[in-house]
């Protein structure tokens, strides 16, 4: 198996990670709920902020051994082990140890784990999911570490940076984002009539380069009906369309305004215009570019790694077009947290922090596995820049969002998956599927609010 | 406790019985054990029902009372409510607990029929005598062994509309090549349907060939000296003969229809739209992903009731009518 975190990196990847969260958290789960069934009286998060220095001073104590968890299943895992390695030989008091799991199962086991103390020293987190542990009591606070090491916004990317922080306080320090990217098949281009040189950037480009192949009997851009990715693609042009999911207190829904008809009605129209095949399955748009059968895939950076692999294939990869007006593109970022411990050992909290600056500093190894350093140092260094994919995808770092820091946001986006494949499948009118799931993710994000006390 | 199975029988000579016999007053023992005999074998069961059914299912009851969320130190009770807002039309979760109660239903109508009727007759093919028999045996009941991760992910791929191989197939036999059989209804409850049955067929089948086995040979003898076609000796001796295991095949079967997950998970994740999202499917996240336990609480004992009765009137429908 080849698929990766964030999301599946191969195409035949079946389980992305957010249709893998909403169902089979449900499975490891029960595990869960067994757990808390004796467990629930420890509530966790009691614990003092342990800061001794944050780790920017080091650690010198007694030989630690610390539980680094994350689901770097994939490509990228052994990118990550690699840095793992690197870390415990510089330090000698300090052990490391990997374990990695589906995030699915991640997200299910961490929060029963740290209810029975048995949490891991470290974790990684993608950043929306950060506010919901955050609320749960299941990561801690980080401000020491970012007062001690003398991070600051201006050390990183400020989309990632901002997203780290819940009520007041940070949780979490950026490792990575992983934006959309706008990838083609350049032999399908110029099959089609097309100059494979210069993929369309502009609203108006985009539509005639797609005339132009349909011209020459190919669908050009097929479009998935799937949050993996046609929700990802909708939701990058509510953005370019100047509109956005949420309010920024996330007490709104706004996906149904105007910018969402838009975005949705633009991307169904490249079914009912004949530029995509219509009703297709899961991973078909990205296993169609690279069978020769479509042109067009916006496709996470992640997707670099899964074309790379396929030998023969001529592909390029560029920011996503403008089709909006407004330069925007969807993505999503690893952050690294530090779980709450029922009893914090004070040596392996400062330990903890000294591993977590150092492998802040060191995410260009990191980058290889088809990601975009959060640290601003490491993405501007000419090392990155000379990974000339993931530098493209990099340019678009300003124009990035993620759903706001609220916890239980994720709750909402399912209503918003449902909207889009009754629209990319059934046909459906993009305006009133979108009101309808609007409607009812605004009666979760308002017993949210209730539930967490926002 | 001693267990005193081995208590010698005494010699007739002379030995006078005390009076009421061997298991007067206090005599916790005798030929058939100490009267906690049955107790201390039914045990290791008891107690694994008691942790994973019976508290659970007591607890839940609990859960469902409250805002619960395992994590967070304030569940507040709610009494009814969680219960109240499953027939409001305003609350978060009245339309997909219903979608998905009306999902649940119609896979269990159109699934349970196959599931009960094509066992049968593989079971009764499989009953005869020819050669190669056990193999045909094992080979249909071989997918059963496979987990619902296996299945699924298989006919995933086996059924993509644009890249499977059943299109394949089906447009190099000449056939239509482009039925969306994942993202389009009817066909998506077909497939579910259709990998459902070949994926169980071989459980419901070797419970009717062990009921089929019960059937004495006499009666198919009798009848053929009766002459009765091959029609009359199904009618009124296989189904008959088989009603006690028909009513467990029929109950369980429509239970296990009823508590669909993976298979819509996996291969029509739900859609197209959110047709096939089953009950359980929204039970898990709303419960699972949303921490909205309470809820999802009250959503599953609400589905328990409606199998409770569902198995009752089944139990009842098939019951042996007294002429």
């Amino acid at each position: 198996m080849t698929n990766t975190t964030p999301r599946p990196q191969s195409p035949l990847t079946p389980l992305s990670r957010r249709t893998i969260l909403s169902g089979a958290l449900g499975i490891a789960g029960v595990a869960g709920l067994a757990a808390c069934g004796s467990g629930s009286s420890g509530v966790p998060g009691q614990a003092p902020a342990v800061s001794a220095g944050g780790g920017a001073t080091g650690y010198s104590g007694p030989k630690v051994a610390l539980q680094f968890w994350n689901g770097f299943t994939g490509g990228d895992g052994p990118f990550m082990k690699r840095l793992v390695d690197q870390f415990n030989t510089e330090h000698a008091n300090i052990a490391v140890s990997m374990n990695t799991m589906q995030w699915a199962d991640y997200y299910a086991k961490l929060p029963a784990a740290v209810t029975a103390g048995k949490g891991p020293d470290i974790g990684i987190m993608h950043v929306d999911s950060v506010a919901t542990n955050a609320a749960r009591n299941v990561i801690q606070p980080l401000d020491d570490v970012a007062t001690a090491l003398k991070l600051s916004e201006s050390d990183f990317a400020p989309v990632p940076w901002k997203a780290g922080i819940y009520n007041g306080k940070r949780y979490s320090i950026p490792l990575d984002v992983h934006p959309l990217g706008f990838f083609y098949n350049k032999a399908v281009m110029e099959q089609g009539g097309l100059d494979p040189e210069k993929p369309p950037m502009t609203a108006d480009d985009y539509m005639a380069a797609l005339e132009t192949m349909k011209g020459k009997g190919i669908e050009g851009h097929w479009a998935s009906p799937f949050p993996f990715t046609g929700g990802l693609s909708i939701q990058s042009l509510i953005y370019q369309f100047g509109g956005s999911l949420f309010s920024d207190d996330a007490k709104q829904v706004l996906w149904a305004d105007d910018a969402g008809v838009k975005a949705l009605t633009w991307f169904q129209d490249l079914v009912t215009k004949g530029y995509s095949a219509g009703k297709i399955a899961q991973d078909a748009d990205i296993v169609a570019l690279q069978n020769g059968k479509t042109a067009f895939n916006w496709n996470g950076i992640w997707t670099i790694n899964t074309l790379k692999e396929k030998s023969g294939l001529q592909w390029g990869v560029a920011p996503l077009p403008n089709i909006g007006g407004t330069k925007a593109a969807w993505a999503g970022s690893h952050q690294f947290v530090l779980p709450t411990m029922r009893t914090p050992d004070e040596n392996k909290q400062v330990a903890a922090r000294v591993f977590l600056n150092w492998i802040s500093t060191k995410s260009l190894e990191w980058a290889k596995g088809g990601q975009v350093p959060a640290r601003n140092s490491v993405r501007e260094s000419a090392e990155f820049k000379a990974l000339t994919d993931q530098a493209t995808l990099a340019s678009q770092i300003d124009d990035l969002h993620f759903p706001p820091p609220v916890a239980g946001i994720g709750d909402a986006m399912p209503e918003f998956d449902k909207a889009v494949n009754a629209a990319v499948l059934g046909g459906q009118d993009p305006k009133t599927v979108l009101s309808d799931a609007a409607g009812r993710a605004t009666k979760i994000l308002e017993a949210n609010a209730k539930k967490y006390g926002a | 406790m001693a267990v005193t199975t081995a208590q010698p029988t005494r010699p007739p000579s002379g030995a006078t019985p005390a009076p009421g016999g061997r298991r007067s007053r206090g005599a916790t023992s005798g030929i058939h054990g100490s009267r906690w005999t049955p107790y201390l074998f039914l045990s290791p069961f008891l107690l694994l029902f008691i942790t994973f059914v019976a508290v659970p299912g007591v607890l839940g009851i609990w859960i469902s009372l409250h805002d619960w969320d395992f994590l967070l130190p304030n569940k507040p009770f709610v009494g009814a409510q969680n219960y109240a807002d499953l027939l409001d039309s305003g609350s978060p979760q009245f339309e997909a607990f219903w979608n998905g109660m009306k999902a649940t239903g119609i896979f269990v109508v159109i699934s349970v029929p196959f599931l009960v009727v094509l066992p049968l007759l593989l079971a009764i093919l499989l009953n005869r005598r020819f050669p190669g028999r056990t193999f045909f045996r094992a080979v249909f009941f071989a997918p059963f062994v496979l987990g619902v991760a296996v299945v699924g992910l298989m006919w995933r791929y086996l059924l993509d509309p644009s890249f499977g191989m059943v299109n394949g197939l089906l447009s190099a036999l000449g056939l239509p090549g482009d039925t969306a059989w994942t993202t389009e209804q009817p066909w998506a409850w077909i497939s579910l349907a259709a990998v459902t049955v070949w994926w169980t067929i071989g459980f419901n089948a070797v419970i009717y060939l062990a009921g089929l086995a019960d059937i004495p040979a006499e009666h198919y003898e009798a009848a053929e000296i009766d002459g009765a076609t091959p029609w009359q000796k199904l009618r009124y001796i296989t189904i008959p003969g088989l009603r006690p295991v028909l009513i467990f095949v029929v109950v369980t079967t429509v239970l296990a229809s009823a508590n669909m997950f993976g298979q819509s998970y996996l291969i029509t994740r739900g859609g197209p739209g959110d047709s096939t999202r089953t009950a359980i499917m929204e039970i898990t996240d709303l419960g699972l992903s949303q921490y909205r336990m309470g809820q999802a609480s009250a959503m599953s004992y609400v589905l328990a009731v409606f199998l409770a009765l569902i198995s009752l009137v089944n139990v009842w429908a098939l019951r042996e009518k007294k002429s």
